[in-house]
């Protein structure tokens, strides 16, 4: 118990640090997955393409590989994304590292939610894009008016998923130097040899409380857009 | 083929608004519109009858580009079909559609549907949109549902709001691709009655459609088409009273008989 009470601030550190890589990613992987599923399914076959090899190419190499990539390979031909340290609101500041963890989870995870956003947009009847095109509505318009929006309501869970994978994935990043929770385990881990299972039990609970809020989020949207529509 | 070449006793009341000529299509080998030629003047109400398969719908579709062709070209009030981009939505923008199957937006209220085009493609203002679309929905009997979704209305209703969304856009010419054919048939005519007004109106109307009520009622010509091709067109009255070529014969007596 001793090394969870005396030593709290660390362990609400890493798991702020979780989060913040979590919301992060989070967020620019709908961002970037929501576009790549536009990219799939529009007129422009080049970006379809493009789109496609990029799910090939993310979806199906490990998370850690792209780590590595990013956050050893890539420094060393040029890349260490340091200029994100320069970025500064009030006194805090990015670090390097945790962008470029950022950058990893987004590029692995926008597969999968690009993967999940195109299931529901083949869910949409093709009626719906018909009827809006026959209006006058442009691509980008019926993606953004009538399709994703309907989209989205059928790919909550699957998308949950999604995210609460990348929400466990973001411990990979424990493994270079970012002393996110899972790091936190570690660290208390040796300095309280004795408590390793409590250690353990408390940072499990600390993401099961961040999975299990995703979760209830899900569960209310589900429900507020099921009583809004049929 | 003396059917073909015959004028309309009604004379069309207009200049050409939609121009089909020599308009080819193939769905891989199968040659779905063949030699198609086809002149809707303004005002006009073509309804386009046939045996299911024989291409009315493709036909209907293509004017609006909904389908693309093979070969032959197709003109909107003396401009050809563009190919892709924002002028084919800006054409197609003029052109209402009403499809069998209603294709309301299921995600928006009665209202957002009648407004959403307007808003989005001629940056009408939203009371503006708001104040017009609940006007038209008066109009075709279903203003009381506005704050609706689409699944809580009857496939009549549904309709009638899918041409109150076609009709908010002002468009030069409305297609009609068999929209009654998905109704229960007490639903029926409140559909066609709303169809029949516009066609009195003025409005310039494509119809497909196996109402033969409604083509004797409200139809200026009836084309009639089979395999891909249009083998007769006439007024409604000789249509029916004296069909010309034994595919009309033979198709009327089928679906006459009862």
């Amino acid at each position: 118990m001793e090394a969870i009470t005396t030593d709290f601030d660390l362990y609400l550190k890493g798991f702020g640090l979780t989060v913040g890589l979590f919301v992060a990613s989070g967020i620019a992987s709908l961002v970037f997955g929501a576009l790549l599923a536009a990219a799939r399914v529009g007129p422009i076959s080049v970006l379809a393409k493009a789109s496609a090899a990029y799910v090939t190419l993310f979806r199906n190499t490990p998370l850690l590989m792209i780590f590595i990539f990013i956050a050893i390979a890539m420094p060393r031909i040029g890349f260490t994304f340091n200029f994100v340290e320069e970025i500064r609101v009030g006194d805090w500041n990015i670090s390097g590292f945790f962008f470029r963890a950022c950058l990893a989870l987004t590029l692995y995870t926008s597969a999968f939610v690009c993967e999940a956003f195109r299931s529901g947009i083949n869910a949409v009847p093709i009626g719906q894009a018909e009827a809006a095109r026959a209006l006058g509505l442009t691509f980008g318009q019926n993606m953004t008016n009538i399709v994703m929006p309907q989209a989205l309501r059928a790919v909550v869970p699957p998308l949950t998923s999604v995210q609460i994978a990348l929400a466990k994935n973001t411990s990979v990043a424990a493994a270079f130097g970012i002393a996110e929770a899972t790091a936190t385990m570690r660290l208390l881990g040796n300095r309280y040899g004795d408590q390793t299972v409590e250690i353990f039990f408390f940072i499990a609970v600390g993401y099961i409380i961040i999975v299990e809020i995703v979760a209830l989020g899900s569960y209310a949207l589900e429900r507020r857009w099921k009583a809004a529509a049929r | 083929m003396t059917a073909l070449e015959k004028e309309p006793t009604t004379p069309a009341q207009g200049e050409p608004l939609v121009v089909l000529s020599d308009v080819q299509k193939w769905y891989g080998d199968l040659h779905v519109l063949k030699d198609i030629n086809l002149t809707v003047h303004r005002g006009e109400v073509v309804v386009v009858i046939g045996p299911s398969g024989s291409g009315k719908s493709t036909l209907c579709r293509t004017i609006n580009r909904l389908e693309t062709i093979g070969e032959g070209s197709i003109q909107l009030d003396g401009k050809p079909l563009p190919e892709e981009g924002k002028a084919l939505a800006n054409l197609r923008a003029e052109v209402g559609m009403v499809f069998q199957s209603f294709n309301l937006f299921a995600h928006k209220t009665i209202l957002e549907n009648v407004t959403l085009g307007p808003i989005k493609v001629r940056g009408v203002k939203k009371a503006d949109a708001d104040a017009k679309a609940q006007e038209l929905l008066d109009r075709v009997g279903v203003g009381h549902q506005a704050a609706k979704y689409p699944a809580q209305l009857s496939g009549g209703q549904q309709q009638r709001v899918a041409i109150a969304r076609a009709l908010a856009m002002e468009p030069k010419v409305m297609l009609f691709d068999e929209p009654t054919s998905a109704l229960d048939p007490e639903m029926i005519s409140e559909v066609l009655d709303v169809m029949v007004t516009l066609a009195k109106g003025g409005m310039t109307m494509v119809v497909v459609t196996h109402e033969m009520g409604f083509a004797r009622t409200a139809a200026d010509r009836v084309v009639f088409m089979a395999d891909g091709q249009i083998v007769e067109e006439n007024t409604p009255e000789e249509f029916f009273t004296n069909p010309q070529s034994p595919r009309a014969q033979d198709f009327l007596g089928k679906i006459l008989k009862h």
